[in-house]
């Protein structure tokens, strides 16, 4: 028998299992709130994943740019994700937060929300904050004004009207300037920024925004080879409190950034191909074969 | 206003409504309208050369309700990035709310000599059609003058904004919608008095229009809502809201990863602007003595961006500027060369796009201080980056949007 075969026996059987039991339950009869309440907007990671992906696809015209993905990241994890172009990272990017809709599969953050049934704004306001490949900051506002855009704060409209920042707000805007560098910069308009000052500046707006997670695609793009080393210094520092997942195709800041130990997923033709250390995935025959081609 | 240092970092201090010069000029403009015309108007003998005529004082006040058009055109095109040319709709909208208020005013000095307005009559109509029902009484009217523009706007912007129609889409579905409008007032059954409107306005409250106290009344009304607009302009684009406006015309997307949901902010600015529209359609229409279905014309519409372009997009007094610089060309050079009228328009509306993108207030500010790029230098940089930081090429068989 075929493993599909099998697959299919296997989800027959449970169907009727499942039928033949009124009031049974696939997860074995335990009630979904099982010694624990599911708090809405809040993340739940006592399962020890933070984000889930299980059996994603999609296809633009024909063209599979996901095909049957199936990934997970721990909380606190620093995740690096490499692959050839055209393997699907930026699409993956664009699924988990809610700019296109996977055409199958599950996307889930923490255990309990199910990112497919939310919008861009409310997968923001979830805490899963994205840095673009190409750094899109807001051009004609100040390097200030694109901070408190992005602090993590009431976003409707009558709040925003009336907004003022606290001193608390101040003082962490204040930090993240100082973090990235900034400060000296602080009412210049942003678009008169250079390349790698304005990824710094979109960096600043993701930590403004305080998320649980971080989608970095390709942060150090553009950057020179100091600022690309405190990039990576900055992502090991939030590592911890926060998880990451980070697109790159510079390997010396993915080693920065995974050390020995850290996990190195390999994305290739919309799924994963490899997984493991850097040295392991960089040792596999099948990871060499689609970086160098046939 | 203290500003924060922290570890040498220094934050902005909260910008003022308007700075010292900005009030300066505000009570200036203030007295200007509400002393300052009166007097030359009223008291000033007609032979002394500081006279202002009744036909200026109406001149001005028509300009005026313009202004305040390209104001509200400045909130949702300079500011988020929507070009509406349906803005004439709203407008009208205002003015025939006003209009049905003063045909009601009419009584029954109108030549039929009957309780209804005259085209009522001439159409053999024995009672008022429903959506007469309210026009006697002022309140409402003044209710309506907001409230219809505003509920027309939130009911198309709804719609339009929430299926994500933008850019020249969002234009053209505007004028389209404006442009029914016209064709339905046009008809006689729609009860808007057909392609002559409404006209022949006697009093209001009860006070006769045609006299210069009330011709001054209605001018110094006009400036202070064109006064008490940019007030609330300046407020509104202070605010991070305004902020979160131009975040969203300069990226859209980005402004949705911070977790703002575009379709309320829109919504909000395009409900402001509309009902701005209607409050100087409804001062427009005593000063100006008609209101017909020619103000939801294409052109009415197209020349309310024209306006805010000339005296530059993003700036609160340059749409005003723009207005008077605008009509006072137009009503000039209609007496002087009136063949020539739409050459000009047309002329200044290619040398603005080529020349000044920001417009005449924009062109002032980069004279005075150089440190105010004009778009096209912003255009030149960013093409420099793009070029230096071009990923490099994506396979060919990628569909377009896979990796975008």
């Amino acid at each position: 028998m075929t493993p599909d075969l099998m697959d299919a026996g296997a989800e027959r059987l449970q169907a009727r299992t499942l039928r033949a039991t009124p009031g049974r339950t696939e997860s074995g009869d335990r009630s979904a709130s099982y010694s624990r309440i599911a708090q809405t907007g809040e993340v739940d990671v006592t399962h020890g994943r933070i984000l889930y992906l299980e059996d994603v696809s999609k296809s633009f015209d024909g063209f599979k740019a996901i095909n049957s993905l199936n990934l997970d990241i721990a909380p606190g994890e620093l995740r690096c994700i490499i692959g050839p172009n055209g393997a699907g990272k930026t699409t993956m990017m664009d699924i988990i937060t809610g700019k296109t809709r996977a055409d199958s599969g599950t996307v889930y953050f923490g255990s309990t929300i199910d990112l497919l049934r939310h919008n861009e704004p409310e997968i923001a306001q979830l805490g899963i904050g994205r840095k673009f490949q190409k750094p899109t900051v807001f051009e004609e506002l100040t390097v200030f004004e694109n901070l408190e855009l992005a602090l993590k704060t009431d976003k409707r409209v009558r709040p925003s009207m009336f907004f003022a920042l606290d001193s608390a707000q101040q003082d962490r805007l204040a930090e993240v300037l100082h973090t990235i560098h900034l400060a000296p910069h602080v009412n210049r308009r942003a678009g008169d920024l250079s390349h790698g000052q304005k990824q710094w500046l979109e960096i600043g707006m993701l930590l403004m925004q305080d998320p649980k997670l971080l989608l970095l695609d390709e942060p150090v793009a553009g950057m020179t080879d100091e600022e690309t080393a405190r990039t990576a210094e900055l992502f090991l520092s939030l590592k911890g409190q926060h998880s990451l997942m980070v697109v790159e195709h510079d390997m010396h800041f993915i080693r920065a950034l995974a050390g020995d130990t850290g996990t190195v997923t390999v994305l290739a033709e919309g799924s994963v191909l490899a997984q493991g250390t850097l040295d392991a995935v960089q040792a596999d025959e099948r990871v060499i074969e689609v970086y160098l081609g046939r | 206003m203290t500003d924060l240092t922290l570890s040498s970092v220094t934050l902005p201090a909260r910008a003022p409504l308007l700075s010292r010069t900005g009030w300066a000029a505000f009570f200036a403009a203030l007295l200007a309208v509400c002393a300052l015309a009166p007097m030359l108007n009223l008291w000033v003998p007609e032979s002394s050369p500081f006279h202002l005529s009744g036909y200026m004082i109406t001149l001005l006040g028509k300009i005026m309700c313009y202004a305040i058009c390209a104001l509200a055109i400045d909130l949702i095109w300079g500011y988020t990035g929507i070009l509406s040319l349906g803005h004439g709709l709203f407008f009208a909208l205002g003015g025939y709310m006003m209009g049905m208020y003063l045909m009601r005013q009419i009584g029954r000095d109108g030549s039929y000599q009957s309780d209804l307005p005259d085209f009522m009559v001439f159409l053999d109509w024995k009672a008022l059609p429903w959506h007469w029902a309210l026009s006697d009484s002022f309140v409402a009217t003044l209710i309506l003058i907001v409230a219809l523009p505003g509920l027309v706007a939130f009911v198309f912007g709804w719609f339009a904004f929430r299926s994500r129609i933008q850019g020249v889409y969002f234009s053209i579905i505007t004028q389209a919608l404006t442009f029914a409008a016209m064709l339905l007032f046009f008809r006689n059954e729609t009860g808007f008095g057909g392609n002559n409107g409404f006209t022949d306005f006697k009093r209001i409250l009860g006070m006769p229009l045609a006299t210069p106290e009330m011709r001054m009344t209605l001018f110094v009304l006009t400036g202070v809502a064109l006064l008490g607009f940019l007030l609330l302009g300046r407020w509104l684009v202070r605010s991070k809201f305004g902020r979160v406006l131009q975040a969203i015309r300069d990226a859209e997307r980005r402004t949705m990863f911070c977790g703002y949901d575009p379709l309320p902010y829109k919504l909000t600015i395009w409900v402001i602007s509309a009902m701005m529209c209607g409050v100087a359609g409804a001062l427009y229409v005593p000063q100006v003595g008609i209101i017909n279905p020619s103000e939801m014309s294409t052109g009415a519409s197209i020349e309310m961006a024209v306006w805010a372009a000339v005296g530059g997009r993003a700036t609160l007094i340059g749409p005003v500027v723009g207005a008077f610089l605008v009509n006072g060309a137009k009503s000039w050079l209609t007496v002087a060369a009136p063949e020539f009228w739409l050459y000009f328009l047309g002329g200044l509306f290619i040398v603005v796009t080529l020349f000044m993108p920001r417009g005449v207030v924009g062109l002032v500010r980069r004279i005075f201080k150089k440190n105010v790029p004009s778009i096209a230098v912003d255009k030149a940089q960013a093409a420099i980056k793009t070029e230096v930081t071009e990923q490099p090429a994506e396979p060919a068989h990628l569909p377009q949007g896979a990796r975008a």
